[in-house]
């Protein structure tokens, strides 16, 4: 096995563990292809420490005498620190850890050797086809179509096999758009507002060069989205966001999210310093600005009744942030458990968002890449805060956001893997991973992901966007800064008053039918 | 069109008439001071964050209120301002629309008027100049407000808070403190109430001595006993100490202090103020103890600002929360240049020393600033809610604030503004404390009996004056005042609406002891709900605490629903769905035999069932309830058990019920 050789040290003794929250414990430390695991010497051997490397963002090393340090920093934001008796036991494993946590080989992943332990009841891989989400729109409306003009991944390499575009428009014609977009992402459809019929598209940039190019076969995609005699909008993200491509410098949302972790570590008790350096890491202006942008496209929708075609320059990064937010607005579908899952699988994974580049690395990261980003997490912060202001709203709670985006950045699971659908497709990571999805929905483990308070509410729901109603992100970014003992027994609190009402309804319910059993038997037995 | 009533305020009744004909305003909250002076049509009121249409309706003003009915709503909708709400009135240059007048209240709503005619305009503007500026005591709300209750009811309410009770509860008297009438009339100090507690060793020179090396006469007095280990909060104001005067019997004091609490060889002086600050007043005769003159003490500045740095800081806040659509940066370059949580968290750090010097050192504390009633107050108020459950019920709130703000001398008539006065004098610090209790609450989401609006209610009526409790500036002038003949005591009424001040999640007496809540700065958060309290459109458009709250109505409705179901049926023991009935084998065989069993057996559901019913509803109860529940249920049952509290409530209750709360 390859990883034999990255193992320098497999084993070392007398280990101790410092960590946020619990005492330094004293172990056994052993380093496995995929795993960090440290067993403390307590009666029932327990694991204290059982870490998966590709959550290591970076490692750094100190030495006093002989007694060395290491100190790993996780992708999930999380800091703990390993003493390691020996200098040269303590740098075989920093390097061993530096080795395995840095893979460059997908396939060498750790979702490639799981076994899962639970039986699989529904296979995620499966769970959201396009073909069933077109279904669902066939039975509103027959204006549209699914078009496998990118089966062979020819046309696009970042769509899907199959895209829903505009029934009046044919594959040929959708071929010369995709000339017509950068990475041939032409307009396809994103969400239809079953309300009013309007549609939410998405695209990347057109590639009008200098001279003005124009293309006659894009503007009649547009045009076939738009009702006679209606306006539409188009909503272009670029320059905000997707300005990867034209500032070669590393991404400004990730030295955002650098900045706003260092500030939320920082233990000095200087008022004005945090709150400075909240301020500069500007983290909260990007979330005002993505729900922002999601409102005004849903407002068109919604409140103007026009169609909205969103894209970036990519149309992989902020277009997809402010499509997927939309539709967390404008559909109670996505607010719900499932709905929201496809809405992830639809809007971010199908759609092309590259999670492998822009996941490689997370806020303690030192190798400043350009395609690293935080894309994703700044998504799932604005779904937290519009949450936070719609608390009954949503059929997941907060847990269920912070699972994810543990997810996207280290997994068991071979979901967010890749950078698109293509390469999904040529790793085969259908049939040789495990899907995120297969394990979230059993029963058990989606119990600890519902919100108690949810109440399906079948109207558009408008977060306000003012500064005072926005909030740092507690629950991911002070997780490992302080306790959260008593909010989670709040937490545990209310659930218990709402479970004690529905057991008590119950209750009320069977006693009412009984009675109700009873009188009619009386009835029947004093007409007989 | 403005119409001016000829007879003017403190007069209404001679307008009864002509008002009831043209002014069916008060139909839903009716009040004998309610009728208008004057009331002017057809003027807007803009909404400042949405640009939705601006309401447009009609103002009116009586002798109490400005209340303002918007006619352009599908829902009548009124807004109701007290006249003592009103920090200041502005008018705006003319625009196309009218005449703006910006109103800021401060409960820190700001209305934002547009009134059609230049002249009405003025008129409004100068009647609100007057009626919110009284100058005398007696033109106060407090002196009107007239629920119509019995005579009794209202001076048992003025009994419902009996400090002694909560000396008591800290085992005082004992063998180190009484409780003395010292100051009955207040010859030791004129801020001072006439009951004070000290240490016993400290004879009636020592306090005179001491009372007169202290500025104002505010000797050290205690404020808080942790019972368990003898150690004592103490408070007092600053020493006239100057460069290097010394008095015997104010050593003698601290002294007595340090050895009423036997186990610690030592006692922190704590001076609130910045050092700078304290030592600016040793040119003026007043100063900070020496360490040297005073056996074994451990002086300690703690640095929390002044009056005027936090009236300042509260104004800089209030323009951030203001500003028009601003950005992040905006935002919380403002808040940061505000100072606004800084000195929130200083106060919380005192509160938090004190706290930890009392119950982990074991040592006692004697706490000071200026003059002792500000950062004083603030401070050991606060450390007494960290240390003691009790002050996180409704009735321990309203002791703590009793105690540690109105009977110990908090001008809250100065820092309020209640009269026209000096502006120099009004500052935020009882905000401040507000503040901290509620930031508390969110580290302990469980951890208190009230809810944010109870804070929020608190802090209405320290500023509205509809009660009497804070008016003037100390007990003696409340006396002279004559607020507890005249007027009503705000205490009732709150628990009077307890339901609807509830905490949910409140896990009961004993959940928590001590608090030790993080101090470092990202445990702060900005409290919109108080600063941008009537700016709906930025809270969360769903109410975890409504649900909550309704879900426990719900849960009373539910439970005596099934109670009643069960006493209904026949037979209690016939086991319901998912439910473990502990059936006797003869009962349950019969259930299986027949899906209605009492018709089989007619003899059993004559003699048999009634004796099963009572103890079957019991056992089922106590299955289908998970334990917190049951724990939850006998605290707050023991709760309703406070014996002088529940009796008052009785009768306060049954009368009050008639009367509706005339406050927005």
């Amino acid at each position: 096995m390859e990883f034999a050789e990255l193992i320098k040290t497999p084993r070392a003794d007398n280990v101790v563990l410092h960590r946020p929250f619990y005492p330094a414990v004293e172990g056994t430390l052993c380093l496995t292809g995929h795993h960090l695991i440290l067993s403390s010497r307590r009666q029932d051997n327990a694991e204290e420490l059982w870490l998966l490397h590709s959550n290591i963002d970076s490692i750094e090393k100190r030495f006093v005498g002989s007694l060395g340090t290491i100190i790993i920093k996780c992708k999930d934001l999380r800091i703990i620190q390993l003493d390691i008796p020996g200098m040269e036991e303590c740098l075989n494993i920093a390097s061993s850890i530096e080795a395995l946590s840095t893979l460059d080989s997908v396939t060498l992943m750790y979702p490639f050797f799981y076994r899962p332990m639970f039986e699989v009841v529904e296979d995620g891989w499966h769970s959201f086809l396009p073909e069933r989400e077109f279904e669902l729109l066939s039975s509103v409306t027959n204006e549209w179509r699914l078009s496998y003009v990118n089966k062979e991944f020819s046309v696009c390499p970042s769509y899907p096999p199959a895209v829903t575009v505009p029934k009046s428009i044919d594959d040929e014609a959708l071929r010369r758009v995709a000339t017509f977009r950068h990475g041939g992402r032409f307009p396809v459809l994103s969400y239809y507002h079953k309300k009013n019929g309007m549609v939410m598209m998405r695209s990347s940039q057109p590639l009008t060069g200098t001279n003005g190019r124009r293309c006659k076969e894009d503007s009649a995609l547009i045009n076939a989205t738009l009702r006679a005699g209606k306006r539409g909008y188009i909503i272009d993200t670029g320059g905000g966001f997707e300005q990867e491509v034209q500032y070669p410098q590393y991404n400004i949302l990730q030295e955002s999210l650098i900045k706003l972790v260092e500030a939320c570590n920082d233990q000095s008790h200087n008022m004005d310093r945090w709150l400075s350096k909240l301020e500069a890491s500007n983290w909260l202006t990007h979330i005002k600005e993505i729900l922002t942008a999601a409102c005004l496209a849903a407002q068109c929708i919604d409140r103007e009744g026009a169609s909205v075609l969103v894209h970036g320059t990519e149309g992989t990064d902020s277009t997809l942030q402010i499509t997927s937010l939309a539709q967390i607005i404008l559909d109670p579908r996505c607010r719900t458990i499932r709905g929201f899952e496809a809405l992830v699988e639809r809007e971010w994974l199908q759609a092309g968002h590259p999670f492998q580049l822009r996941c490689a690395q997370s806020a303690y990261s030192n190798s400043k890449q350009k395609w690293e980003s935080p894309v994703f997490f700044l998504f799932l912060d604005c779904v937290w805060q519009i949450l936070r202001q719609f608390p009954c709203s949503f059929e997941f709670n907060e847990h269920f956001l912070i699972m994810l985006f543990e997810h996207a950045y280290a997994s068991q699971f071979g979901t967010f893997l890749g950078n698109n659908e293509s390469e999904r497709y040529k790793l085969k990571l259908s049939q040789k991973t495990m899907s995120l999805w297969s394990w979230v929905n059993q029963p058990e483990e989606l119990s600890k992901f519902k919100n108690p308070l949810f109440e399906a509410n079948s109207l558009v729901i408008w977060p306000s966007v003012a500064p005072q109603s926005l909030q740092l992100w507690e629950g991911v970014f002070l997780r490992w800064n302080r306790s959260s003992k008593f909010l989670d027994e709040a937490y545990e609190e209310m659930n218990n008053i709402i479970e004690y009402n529905k057991e008590l309804q119950a209750k009320v319910n069977a006693l009412r039918r009984q009675l109700a059993e009873l009188e009619t038997d009386d009835g029947m037995q004093e007409s007989s | 069109m403005l119409l001016v009533c000829p007879h003017l305020p403190f007069k209404v009744e001679k307008v009864f008439f002509f008002v009831f004909c043209i002014f069916p305003l008060v139909q839903n909250s009716w009040e004998h001071l309610h009728f208008p002076m004057m009331f002017c049509e057809n003027v807007k009121l803009l909404d400042r964050y949405t640009n939705r249409k601006p309401a447009n309706g009609t103002l009116y003003l009586t002798a109490t209120h400005l209340i303002y009915v918007d006619a352009s709503a599908e829902v009548r909708k009124e807004t109701w301002i007290l006249h003592h709400h009103i920090a200041s009135v502005e008018k705006l240059p003319l625009t196309t629309s009218g005449c703006p007048l910006l109103i800021h209240c401060k409960n820190f709503r700001v209305a934002h008027f547009v009134i059609g005619h230049e002249r009405d305009c003025h008129e409004v503007y100068t009647s609100l100049l007057k009626l919110s500026q009284p100058v005398k005591p007696e033109e106060l709300y407090a002196f009107s407000y007239n629920p119509k209750m019995p005579k009794d009811s209202r001076e048992i309410g003025w009994k419902l808070i009996d400090l002694k009770v909560d000396y008591q509860r800290m085992g005082i008297p004992n063998d180190f403190w009484e409780i003395t009438d010292a100051n009955k009339d207040y010859e030791v100090c004129n801020t001072y109430p006439p009951e004070i507690v000290v240490p016993k060793a400290a004879n009636k020179a020592t306090v005179l001595g001491s009372a007169k090396f202290r500025s104002r006469g505010r000797i050290p007095v205690l404020s808080y006993l942790y019972k368990e280990n003898n150690a004592a909060i103490c408070r007092c104001s600053q020493p006239l100490s100057g460069f290097s005067a010394r008095c015997l019997e104010d050593e003698q004091m601290l002294q007595a202090i340090r050895q009423a609490n036997p186990g610690s060889p030592f006692m922190y002086v704590v001076d609130t103020r910045p050092k700078l600050n304290a030592m600016a007043n040793r040119a003026a005769g007043k100063g900070y103890e020496n360490e040297d003159n005073y056996d074994n003490i451990h002086f300690k500045f703690i640095g929390i600002e002044n009056i005027h740095v936090m009236r300042s800081s509260l104004q800089k806040l209030l323009e951030v929360c203001e500003t028009k659509s601003p950005s992040m940066s905006d935002f919380l370059t403002g808040l940061e240049n505000s100072g606004w949580l800084r000195h929130i968290k200083a106060v919380m750090d005192a509160g938090v020393f004190l706290a930890k010097a009392v119950k982990e050192e074991k040592a006692s504390v004697l706490v000071h600033c200026s003059d002792g009633w500000d950062r004083t107050a603030q401070v050991c108020s606060l450390a007494s809610l960290l240390l003691d459950p009790f002050y996180r019920t409704f009735k321990g709130l309203m002791v703590l604030i009793e105690k540690e703000w109105i009977a110990m001398g908090h001008k809250f008539s100065h820092r309020c503004g209640h009269l026209d006065g000096d502006l120099k004098e009004v500052s935020p610090v009882f905000t401040q404390f507000t503040e901290c209790v509620w930031q508390l609450m969110q580290q302990f989401p469980c951890a208190f009996e009230f809810n944010e609006r109870f804070l929020l209610e608190i802090h209405d009526h320290v500023y509205s004056c509809q009660f009497g409790n804070f008016l003037g500036t100390c007990y003696r002038e409340r006396e002279a005042l004559k607020i507890f003949e005249k007027t009503h005591s705000l205490w009732p009424f709150l628990l009077q609406k307890k339901q609807e001040f509830r905490n949910p999640l409140y896990k009961g007496f004993t959940a928590y002891k001590e608090l030790k809540p993080n101090t470092l700065p990202f445990s702060f958060q900005f409290w919109c709900g108080m600063y941008n309290r009537f700016d709906k459109g930025m809270h969360p458009k769903q109410c975890v605490l409504d649900h909550l709250l309704n879900c426990m109505s719900q849960k009373m409705k539910l439970e005596d629903n099934a109670t009643d179901l069960e006493n209904k049926l026949p037979f209690l023991d016939d086991p319901l769905p998912n439910e473990v009935c502990f059936l006797s084998k003869i009962v349950n065989a019969s259930v299986e035999s027949s899906k209605t069993p009492m018709l089989n057996t007619p003899q059993d559901y004559e003699s048999e069932p009634p004796a099963l019913l009572t103890n079957g509803t019991i056992v089922e109860e106590v299955d289908i309830m998970p334990d917190q529940y049951r724990k939850n249920k006998e605290n707050f049952a023991n709760h309703h058990d406070l014996p002088d509290l529940n009796s008052t409530m009785e009768v306060i209750e049954s009368d009050a019920k008639k009367e509706k709360l005339q406050h927005q």
